[in-house]
């Protein structure tokens, strides 16, 4: 069985959330802002229709 | 062949049909999303693998929590468990929880019938006890329910004065049969054999574990189990995996609500915090019809990032 | 071809109804407009991709049967696909989702969408509990035991128990996957008749009478009414020169 102290968590006010879970979410986060900030290529071939 | 229709739209949104476009490889796209899903998964699952934490047979609670077997099966005797003062599906021992005046858990009714006592503990040791324990059922059968109460409420309360709940450490009293029933349910299970007289009893297949899991369950050794590594509903539980693991993030707001007040403290959270997410689920599901909420896009602004150039539909 | 007067023969009419579905060339097109021009779109069809590598790796687990994983190390592998395509299924879901909800992608008559992908992403919900009931560990035992009191309490416990490990099983391989399954494929029929939505900013643009694409689009919004008028005068029913 695992032990508690290989399994980090993270405390915050109520909030406890496992680094696992933590480091998910925090790269969603960052994907989508990614996603939305950086240039798309392709403007150049934009054809007329 | 074409037909040139003029008409005043029915919605301010303009057909998507109408812009200018540009060539486009869909089938490509798909193709390349594909691959590069398998390949991360592949990946992934080479690094970091999946967690597989053994399942705790009956015969692994026996040998670690002895003491909390026989209390366990004290308290099915005694009808203070969970499971049997617990209500529908089970029994009608207790109306169950409420949501608000809505007895949604007793509407549903009996359905999956466990008498704890009788299913959990008389009737594996009546099937394979051995003479002691078969000894032990007749004496519980022939005594009035009265009585059952007396001794196994009796031997409860002696074996939580006794030091570390141990059985051979309890006063004497007047159990009556109630000992030797749970002394039988222990030695079934460190036998190995409790899981299979619970689940399949005499019919072969057993495919469902139910009973087994609620006397599992009814003991504090699984809890302990899982609150050590953060599972238990209080510690952000639905949320998290054993070992280091991520879990379900995704269900960050379904546990959320019992963590705070008035859930954490409420004898019906459960169908308060269901009720409550089904309703949060339904907005979101009619988002689009929402007042206020459908127009909070426009004022949040991040479409501007994703469309900075807006074209034109074509004249 | 006389269309103009709905078919008597059910065959014909369910045909035509089908044909209907999407405007002619959108089922597949080859060029898009030209405001789908962000990252952000690549969302959709990773959660397709991803969907894809779930069914696969689950299906491989299936072939071998459930406890497999346990005791064979390739089992054990394939277990591993299957938990790293479903986060990563959920997680570019959920960023697909984000990203609709700030381009308000309802506009345009397309409600249905939104509410097809939502129904998607809960059917998903579902099916993923199910499969976590379906492990046979430690995990399963504790995630049913303490499933079982939320949704006992809400009657449902009564009718899925989720402590039946056969029941929760077949719901995970069979039932749900089909479902949600049904939902995903009207999702994207959805996108494909609809188009992707245009900008907010592009709300109230003036309406020009439509152009000729080459993929035969360039129309108002479509009704029954264009598709029958369109089909009566081209015999070839619908295609565009």
């Amino acid at each position: 069985m695992t032990t508690l102290a290989s399994t980090h968590f993270v405390h915050w006010g109520v909030v406890q959330i496992s680094l696992g879970n933590l480091l998910v979410i925090g790269l969603m986060i960052v994907l989508f802002a990614l996603a939305v900030l950086l240039p798309f290529p392709g403007r150049h071939d934009r054809g007329e229709r | 062949m074409t037909t040139t229709l003029r008409r005043r739209p029915t919605s301010t949104t303009p057909d998507s049909h109408d812009f200018p476009t540009r060539p486009y490889d869909l089938v490509k796209e798909f193709s390349i999303a594909l691959l590069v899903v398998s390949l991360l998964t592949v990946l992934l699952a080479a690094i970091f693998s999946s967690p597989d934490d053994k399942a705790i047979t009956l015969q692994d609670w026996a040998n670690a929590a002895p003491n909390d077997v026989v209390a366990t099966a004290t308290a099915e005797l005694a009808g203070t468990s969970t499971s049997a003062g617990y209500g529908a599906p089970y029994n009608n021992a207790s109306d169950g929880q409420k949501l608000g005046p809505l007895s949604l858990q007793k509407w549903a009714g009996v359905r999956i019938p466990i008498d704890s006592a009788q299913d959990l503990v008389i009737a594996p040791l009546q099937a394979a006890g051995g003479s002691a324990a078969t000894a032990a059922v007749s004496q519980w059968n022939g005594a009035t329910a009265d009585q059952q109460q007396k001794w196994a409420n009796a031997y409860a309360d002696a074996l939580t004065n006794a030091p570390d709940g141990n059985p051979s450490a309890v006063k004497s009293g007047d159990y009556g049969p109630v000992p030797a029933l749970a002394a039988g349910e222990l030695a079934l299970a460190k036998a190995g054999t409790l899981e299979g007289l619970l689940a399949s009893k005499t019919t072969f297949y057993g495919a469902d574990p139910t009973r087994p899991l609620l006397l599992l369950a009814d003991g504090s050794y699984l809890e302990d189990q899982a609150r050590a590594q953060q599972l238990g509903g209080d510690q952000w539980g639905m949320m998290n995996e054993t070992g280091n693991y991520p879990g379900q993030p995704w269900l960050w707001l379904y546990t959320f609500w019992y963590q705070v007040k008035p859930f954490s403290t409420s004898g019906n959270a459960d169908a308060l915090v269901w009720g409550l997410m089904a309703v949060l689920s339904l907005a979101l599901i009619l988002l689009p019809w929402i007042p206020g909420l459908r127009r909070l896009p426009r004022y949040l602004g991040v479409h501007r990032l994703i469309w900075r150039q807006v074209p034109r539909p074509n004249r | 071809m006389t269309a103009s007067s709905p078919s008597r023969n059910w065959t014909t009419a369910l045909r035509e109804r089908l044909s209907r579905t999407v405007p002619p060339g959108q089922a597949l097109p080859d060029r898009q407009p030209a405001y789908v021009n962000s990252w952000i779109y690549v969302f959709g069809a990773a959660t397709m991709a991803a969907l894809v590598v779930v069914l696969i790796s689950g299906g491989w687990l299936a072939i071998e049967g459930y406890t497999w994983w346990h005791t064979s190390s390739i089992g054990h592998f394939v277990n591993s696909l299957h938990l790293w395509s479903v986060e990563i299924f959920f997680a570019t879901m959920v960023i697909h989702l984000w990203g609709k909800f700030f381009m308000a992608s309802w506009r345009g008559k397309r409600g249905l969408t939104w509410v097809t992908g939502a129904l998607a992403f809960f059917g998903s919900l579902g099916t993923a509990f199910t499969g976590y009931l379906s492990q046979t560990n430690f995990d399963s035992q504790w995630i049913s035991t303490q499933a079982k009191d939320g949704l006992n309490a809400a009657g449902i416990g009564a009718y899925f128990s989720v402590t039946n490990t056969s029941q929760m099983l077949l719901w995970h391989v069979t039932l749900l996957p089909a479902i949600v399954g049904v939902i995903v494929v009207l999702h994207i029929v959805l996108v494909r008749r609809h188009g992707v939505v245009p900008p907010i900013d592009a709300e109230g643009m003036q309406l020009s009478s439509p152009d000729l694409e080459p993929t035969g689009a360039g129309r108002h919004e479509l009704t029954t009414k264009d598709f029958a008028r369109e089909t009566a005068s081209s015999p070839s029913g619908g295609e565009q020169p």
